[in-house]
């Protein structure tokens, strides 16, 4: 099933960079969106995946019963989630205000840090 | 949106979503749940409620500006973390009392952990709802 | 000169707290060192260490013996009288006590410097001297030539500590230790080593850069932009003799070999007689002595070439010998600055009535100096000769570059110090001189005495401080020269007769070999003025690359990143020769396959799309393919978080983006095949890095402790929470508030801006 999950990933990244690379910040989020969703993937692919069971310690065990899932990735998977989810609202915040400062969603055209006049 | 079969169903959803986030940040030391996940329910229930009924009905329901959730809830988890000094512990040393505790019975477990993971319910939630009305305010 | 005003120094208080505390920590200091001085004597050596990060072998530690005793004695010595000194020059200048902080921090740096006992230390305390030299050079910080010389020497400085610092680290290397003394210890591995030339160059950069060696010298004379007591420490007396201390500490491992000792000797005679030449020409009186430094600094280099006692007893004595008489000198001009306002060689003259004890110190220094008896100075060119005649390259050759250099000496000696005293032009009334207060005299008198009185006396010297630092260099059993100012009529004493004739032959005519040397120096190549260029075509380059790759376009950055991680990442897998991993079809069911399918439409729908919901709608096919991919797999929790995410993300994005215009307003370029083949091949690349990831055998061991710690230790039945909220709290910590941050930086993006549009 790894290697599935490693097509998948590899197509969700080529997905998310070709989106990335976009003028229209708004396609840039959707990628940034994707790139968070295969690298959380990625995570949790690389600590193994099973078909079972989820790992919880039955009542009156000392450890789990049998194979269970790798608990380590898990943990991390999950607040990478909720850290991805941070990055993305802020994110969209900041594209929501660039667009209501600037007028243009097209990230060429946002040149306030570094204008062309700078250039000769 | 000015359904009344949203807003009653609204009222009756945010309840039901607000009473089963507290129970999944208890539950989560020992089954699926905890302070990310009960956070993330508990934002969602109010999120519902601002889209039914506005913002600003929201923001009276929850009574406390979000980002003050949020920060509260970073302040007591780190106090949770701070705790475990105090009793000789390296720093975030997980502290318990078993309240009633017999041979086979651990009783009523209370932790510092606990603790932590309502600071992380609190941080998640308030961080949530302060992104989400600032943004539909904003719109 | 703009750093101080010559009539409001005359009244304002000296007697300050920031003035005298350096002077009293420099005085303790010094004493300190000299009780160390009969131990020393008597051959021992007296070490102090602290271990300071034990995992990478740095210690703390330092070591007084015959040379760090001598270095240290002047720096404190030197460094009490100059610290008094400009405490009267520099009263009442708006950032007095910034200087007098810059100095005393410089003194305990570079006494840090000679101390240390392990290589890094020094290394350390080496560039603390340059950041502490490059303050006090651009103290004067409102003119541009202070801040043109400061930059230009820390970036030579620093630049040569950075070779210095690769030497040492080879040093480690080949001794398994960066201690000094277990270093010294070891004999000659180093010289025998396979990486001694490698080494050999990195080490003497540095000490070149620092100690000003041709082709590496010009920033010494520029740095003479600093105030004069700067000067007068720090670039005669003491940092710019860190390269000889360090040259002089290597030389039981680095030296004694042929490489050694033809790169001294010819660095050390070029820039002995090129900076005797070059100090004839100036006008300024700072500039010639300036130069004379660096002629003191290449006649060091040229001794230490050589590991025989005589030479190595000169460079020791002559070190001292120059340190007392330089500080001296520098003084003294600071004076006839300070009292007259210019420092003119043209200007002044006849000052001997105005400013007597300035005169006699300047005089007395300037007789050491020149190498007249009974002072101190002829014992060290006596020392010079003998030595010049013992090392064993080309002994003629250094002789005569010796002598040269000595002859010019002199007559630089009375440029400086006798025409403005003694010759008959009164343009003193002119200047107004007067006589300098106490604490500037204190400086010139004692340090001259002191010229005189070794130079009675050597015997006072010879045991307590030279024998010792020569033993330090060359070890106990060489025996050094004796120091005495009357050894019989021999060769060395012929050549200090010739010495004298050229010297006042060359003083007497000093003014046409002046104008011929300026006509010379207008052909000349200035390294000065390539060292501009450089720096220009430095600035030049950067500011083109600049422009290259930093277009200020979002998407040609992310171009860039991607394309390097491209390269990167798949040049790493070619060069590893390519990847082979089992790639047979595993066994999948059909609710595999559909979760794939949904999260591949999803991701297709997105990219394809230019209809906003429909994008959204994609990336909400992902979101729950991803969340049914982890449920599949045995994570409930995650699934239940990515779920909620999810759903706030369409939330989110439904609230904003749709207030946002189109996705495809025209003017854009919708067919990007660049882009496209970026995208596939790094997508390309991640499979192929996970596939070998997951091809290979899997760590379990943070899993198990966490499967069996989780409920005996932590009391929780659901590891993944146990992990997050117990086992790595901190870590969530950290993370949480990174949400907060994320939170509130968007609350204040836009809340702020409706505070903005309120106000008028």
């Amino acid at each position: 099933m790894e290697v599935m999950l490693a097509v998948l990933v590899g197509v969700l990244v080529a997905a998310a960079v070709y989106l990335m690379l976009a003028q229209n910040v708004l396609r840039f989020l959707f990628g940034l969106i994707l790139i968070s969703n295969a690298a959380n993937l990625t995570i949790f692919a690389a600590g193994r995946v099973s078909t079972g069971q989820p790992p919880l310690i039955p009542e009156g065990a000392d450890a789990p019963i049998g194979f269970v899932a790798n608990a380590l990735p898990q943990a991390l998977v999950l607040t990478a989630i909720v850290i991805g989810f941070g990055l993305f609202a802020f994110a969209l915040v900041l594209a929501f205000r660039a667009y209501e400062a600037l007028g243009t969603l097209n990230s060429d055209e946002m040149r306030v840090a570094e204008p062309m006049e700078d250039r000769p | 949106m000015n359904s009344i079969i949203l807003l009653a169903g609204t009222r009756l959803l945010v309840a039901l979503l607000l009473v089963f986030s507290i129970f999944m940040l208890l539950r989560g030391h020992n089954t699926p749940g905890g302070g990310f996940i009960g956070g993330l329910i508990g934002a969602t229930g109010f999120v519902v409620y601002a889209i039914a009924c506005g913002t600003e009905q929201a923001r009276l329901a929850l009574r406390v500006p979000p980002e003050n959730v949020a920060m509260v809830g970073l302040g007591i988890a780190l106090f949770a973390g701070v705790m475990a000094i105090f009793f000789g512990d390296a720093f975030f040393t997980g502290q318990w009392l078993f309240i009633g505790a017999t041979e086979d019975d651990k009783g009523l477990p209370l932790s510092s952990v606990l603790v932590f993971d309502i600071g992380v319910y609190m941080v998640v939630m308030g961080s949530i709802l302060t992104l989400t009305f600032a943004l539909e305010e904003g719109v | 000169m703009a750093t101080h005003g010559t009539d409001d120094a005359g009244k304002a208080p000296w007697l300050t707290v920031a003035g005298m505390a350096p002077v009293l920590l420099a005085l303790a200091l010094f004493a300190a060192l000299l009780q160390a001085i009969p131990a020393v004597s008597a051959g021992e050596s007296l070490r102090f260490a602290w271990d300071w990060v034990p995992s990478l072998g740095i210690s703390l530690s330092f070591l007084i013996d015959g040379l760090s005793l001598i270095f240290g004695l002047l720096i404190t010595g030197i460094g009490a009288l100059v610290f008094l000194y400009s405490s009267k020059y520099l009263a009442g200048h708006a950032h007095f006590t910034r200087f007098a902080l810059f100095l005393a921090l410089f003194m305990l740096s570079m006494l840090g410097l000679v101390l240390a006992d392990n290589l890094l230390t020094l290394f350390v305390f080496w560039e603390l001297t340059t950041i502490t030299s490059y303050l006090l050079i651009g103290f004067d910080h409102a003119t541009g030539k202070a801040r043109r010389s400061a930059l230009q020497a820390l970036l030579l400085t620093g630049t040569g500590g950075l070779a210095l610092l690769a030497g040492f680290i080879l040093i480690g290397t080949v001794a398994g230790t960066f201690e000094l003394s277990e270093i010294r210890a070891q004999g000659n591995v180093l010289q025998d080593h396979a990486l001694y030339l490698p080494i050999l160059i990195l080490v003497l950069a540095g000490a070149f850069t620092k100690s000003a060696q041709f082709p590496l010298h010009f920033w010494l004379p520029n740095a003479m932009a600093a105030p004069t007591p700067v000067s007068a420490y720090l670039h005669s007396a003491t940092m710019v003799k860190a390269g000889v201390y360090l040259m002089a500490r290597m030389h039981p491992n680095l030296g004694g070999t042929d490489v050694w000792l033809w790169t001294l000797t010819i660095a050390g005679a070029v820039t002995a007689v090129f900076a005797s030449v070059m100090a004839l020409k100036q006008t300024d009186l700072k500039q010639a002595l300036a130069y004379t430094t660096l002629m003191a600094l290449g006649t060091l280099t040229l001794f230490l070439a050589a590991d025989v006692g005589y030479a190595i007893t000169a460079a020791m004595t002559f070190l001292i010998v120059h340190s007392l008489y330089k500080a001296a000198l520098f003084l003294v001009v600071g004076i006839i600055d300070h009292g007259t306002g210019t420092r003119d060689v043209y200007k002044l003259g006849g000052l001997a009535k105005a400013m007597p004890i300035t005169a006699i110190a300047a005089g007395i220094a300037a007789l050491s100096m020149a190498g007249f008896p009974p002072f101190l100075g002829f014992i060290g060119k006596e020392l010079k000769y003998a030595g010049a005649l013992a090392v064993q390259s080309e002994p003629f050759l250094v002789a005569g570059a010796v002598l040269l250099a000595n002859a010019l000496m002199l007559a630089v000696a009375g440029i400086v110090s006798f025409s403005p005293f003694w010759r008959r032009k009164h343009l003193a009334d002119d200047l107004n001189a007067h006589e300098a207060p106490w604490p500037m005299l204190v400086g010139p008198v004692v340090l001259a005495a002191l010229g005189a009185v070794f130079g009675i006396f050597p015997d006072l010297l010879a045991y307590s401080l030279v024998n010792p630092g020569v033993a330090a260099i060359l070890g106990d059993d060489v025996k050094p020269a004796e120091l005495k100012l009357w050894a019989g009529v021999n060769l060395p004493l012929i050549l200090s007769l010739a010495t004298f004739t050229l010297g006042i032959v060359i003083y007497i005519y000093r003014q046409s070999l002046r104008d011929r040397l300026a006509a010379m120096g207008e052909r000349a190549i200035s390294l000065d003025r390539g060292w501009d260029r450089v720096l220009g075509g430095l600035k030049a380059t950067a500011a083109w690359q600049t422009r290259v790759i930093q277009s200020g376009v979002l998407r040609h950055y992310l171009f860039i990143t991607f394309a390097t991680l491209f390269v990167a990442v798949g040049g790493t897998l070619l060069a590893r020769g390519g990847f082979n991993v089992d790639v047979s079809m595993p066994d999948m069911l059909l609710k595999h396959w559909v979760v794939i399918l949904l999260i591949f439409a999803g991701a297709m729908l997105t990219l394809t799309t230019s209809s906003r919901i429909a994008a959204i709608a994609g990336l909400g096919a992902v979101g729950i393919g991803v969340a049914l991919i982890f449920i599949i797999f045995g994570a409930p929790d995650v699934a239940i978080t990515q779920l909620l995410v999810e759903t706030l993300v369409v939330v989110l994005f439904g609230v904003a983006a749709l207030k946002l215009p189109k996705l495809d307003p025209g003017g854009e370029k919708t067919h990007r095949p660049l882009d496209a083949l970026l995208a596939i091949g790094i997508g390309v690349v991640v499979t192929l890095v996970l596939l070998m990831v997951t091809d290979g055998p899997l760590d379990r061991r943070l899993t198990t402790y966490f499967e069996t710690a989780s409920w005996p230790d932590a009391f929780g039945r659901n590891i993944v929470n146990v992990i997050l909220v117990d086992f790595r709290a901190l870590d969530t910590f950290g993370e949480i508030a990174v949400v907060v941050i994320a939170a509130l930086g968007a609350f204040a993006l836009l809340k702020g801006r409706k505070t903005e549009e309120e106000k008028p």
